[in-house]
Order: structure tokens, then C-alpha cells, then sequence
């Protein structure tokens, strides 16, 4: 059974408590053509993905059972964030099994290195340095077109074993 | 109406908030983001960016006052501000911004509250300067002038069609003429 892979635009889920940087980052992501969801918190973007703040590990379960509808593509958070700092936001995302694989972009206006290093060791894909520009778009589909590979290997890996153990003929 | 001279004096103005320093290339950025999908949306965003700066104002003043000599949260606030005029391009505000923190750093009241009243004039004039340009580019919009040599393309091909129908009409002669019978 073939895979089709789908031409609508790649979804991203805009995170940031400016709502002025909300409205720049909406513009540039669909000037570049991708639809976008943008939330002001952390919280929020866990509560649109179907996690929740606490009892994450619960809640990836129930997701892997029930059909996922939302569809998001690539997470890009502000790191600077009253409560959930885009970090905190980066490592529930990273321990949830449902939403590990999808790629997490931060921006911070603060040029820091210590803090840029720690988010990439946390699976971080890349680091934006605010104000963000229409050429950091460039580097966004790249990390999604790699983690949908990913995804359709394990796919066809699991379509592989259960052909294997469940044969038709 | 000549809106010639009126794009000529918008383009006066915006050169004039560059040159003058309150604007930066992050501001050129913005404008980039402009087209027919948003057509309004530098000024969207400069509404954003004012009402948001204002409110942080409003709240860093507060804090100074409700919070003395507490440094720590007087920077936050200003960290937030100062990501506002860096995200639009407000070159002079965001140096009032960073001067505002340095005297965080140092530990100076004196300091802060002196950068804030030099801010707020930044930030006062910025908004001047901008209402100004607002002002001038809706009265000479780009889309007015499309609109006005769309009615005039109009005007000359109905007046074609109608000369062009009038000339085939002396040639092929009146509708009756070739039936009426001879009396």
C-alpha cells in the first residue's frame, strides 16, 4: 500500500508572549507559504498540541491511541517567556513521544551561547537570533522535510513487521 | 489631483526617519513583509508596536515606583521593551533601551530615570514622525493611482468601441435600407 505524501502547506506552530513579534512571525512564516498557528504561551502550545502542562508522559499515551488531528508540521517558540520559557516548552515537547520527531526552531534576542548550546542539546534544530528575518525562513522546510523521512521510515518499518507477523497469503 | 508630489514627500519623510536614526534596516525588513495579501500592513504593525510600547511604558513607571531600586525587575521590563523596538526597527528607542539597562547593571536610579524621560521623548517623537508619513502615504496611496488609470483605460476603450461602432455603422448603412421597398 503506497504512502502519499500530501501537498498541502507544512503547519507551524508559532510560540511568543509579544504580540508584536506574534504578528511579525506570522507574516514572514506565510509569506513563505506555510500555514501558521501562532499561541502566546507555552501552555497554550501544549494545550493545541493535545499535551498537557503536567502528566505529559499520560497524555503522549492517549495520543498514540487516539487519532491526532492536529497536523503541525514544526514548532518555532521565543525563549523568553513569562512562565513556560520556550526551553521548558522544548523539553516537554522532546519527552513526548507523539510530538518528539517534530523539528523545534527557538528565537531570542539575547545572543547568549551558553543558552544557545543548552536548547540544541535539548534537541533544539535550530536558533534564531531575534528580530527574525524573511531569510531564516529558508532553513525552516529542510529540518521538516528531514523529520517526515524520519516518519515514513518508522511508517514503513511498521507496516514491514506487521506484513511479517500478520502475512495475507 | 497630482499625487506625485505626495509620494514625493512620503519618500521625504521615511528618508528623513533614517537618516535622523530613528529608523534602522530592521524597518526595511517590515516593509518587505508588505503586499497585495497585506496590503496595510507596515501600519498595522506600527499600530501594534506603539500601543504595545506604550503599555510597557505605562507598566515599567509602575514598577519604578512600586518596586524601588529593584533592578532586576526593572530590566525584565525593559528587556521586553527594548525586543519591541528591535523587532520594528526603532533605532533611537532601542538605545535609550540599552542605555536604560546598563544603568541597571550599575546600580544607578539616577541613571535609569534618566534614560527612561529620554525614551519616552524618542518614543513621542517616533510616533510624530511616523503619523506624519501615515498621513501623507493614504492620501497618495499607490492603489488610488491604479484605481484612477484603470478608470481612464476605461473611458478611452468604451470611447474606442463607440467611434469603432459609429464608423461601421455609416458603412453598412441604416438596418432597413436594403429591405425598405422602392416607392
Amino acid at each position: 500500500m503506497a504512502v502519499a505524501i500530501a501537498e498541502a502547506p507544512f503547519h507551524v506552530l508559532a510560540v511568543d508572549d509579544s504580540v508584536l513579534d506574534r504578528k511579525l512571525i506570522e507574516r514572514l512564516l506565510k509569506t513563505s507559504s506555510f500555514q501558521v498557528t501562532t499561541v502566546d504561551s507555552g501552555t497554550k502550545a501544549l494545550e493545541f498540541l493535545g499535551l498537557h502542562d503536567e502528566d505529559a508522559s499520560i497524555s503522549s499515551v492517549h495520543a498514540d491511541q487516539l487519532d491526532v488531528e492536529v497536523n503541525v508540521n514544526l514548532i518555532i517558540t521565543d525563549y523568553c517567556m513569562p512562565g513556560m520559557t520556550g526551553y521548558d516548552l522544548l523539553k516537554k515537547i522532546k519527552e513526548s513521544s507523539s510530538f518528539r520527531d517534530i523539528p523545534v526552531v527557538i528565537m531570542s534576542s539575547e545572543n547568549i551561547p551558553s543558552r544557545i548550546n543548552r536548547c540544541l542539546e535539548e534537541g533544539a534544530n535550530e536558533f534564531f537570533l531575534k528580530p527574525v528575518r524573511l531569510s531564516d525562513m529558508s532553513k525552516l522546510k529542510p529540518h521538516i522535510m528531514k523529520s517526515r523521512c524520519k516518519e515514513h521510515c518508522h511508517q514503513d518499518e511498521d507496516l514491514l513487521s506487521n506484513s511479517e507477523t500478520n502475512p495475507t497469503n | 489631483m497630482d499625487y506625485s508630489n505626495l509620494r514625493r514627500q512620503a519618500a521625504s519623510l521615511k528618508k528623513g526617519l533614517f537618516d535622523q536614526g530613528h529608523l534602522d534596516e530592521q524597518f526595511r525588513q517590515v516593509e518587505d513583509l508588505q503586499d497585495e495579501a497585506s496590503p496595510n500592513f507596515v501600519e498595522e504593525v506600527v499600530v501594534v508596536f506603539f500601543k504595545d510600547s506604550g503599555r510597557l511604558i505605562s507598566n515599567l513607571e509602575q514598577a519604578l515606583e512600586k518596586y524601588p531600586r529593584d533592578f532586576n525587575r526593572w530590566d525584565a521590563y525593559m528587556q521586553q521593551l527594548k525586543g519591541s523596538c528591535s523587532s520594528i526597527g526603532a533605532s533611537r528607542m532601542k538605545n535609550e533601551c540599552m542605555s536604560f539597562r546598563d544603568n541597571c547593571g550599575q546600580r544607578s536610579v539616577e541613571g535609569c530615570m534618566g534614560s527612561l524621560q529620554k525614551l519616552k521623548r524618542e518614543h513621542a517623537i517616533l510616533r510624530q514622525k511616523l503619523e506624519s508619513y501615515f498621513q501623507v502615504t493614504l492620501e497618495a496611496p499607490p492603489c488610488q493611482s491604479w484605481c484612477h488609470d484603470r478608470w481612464i483605460i476605461s473611458i478611452n476603450l468604451l470611447t474606442d468601441v463607440c467611434m469603432f461602432t459609429m464608423q461601421l455603422l455609416r458603412q453598412v448603412g441604416p438596418a432597413g435600407a436594403a429591405t425598405r421597398p422602392a416607392m
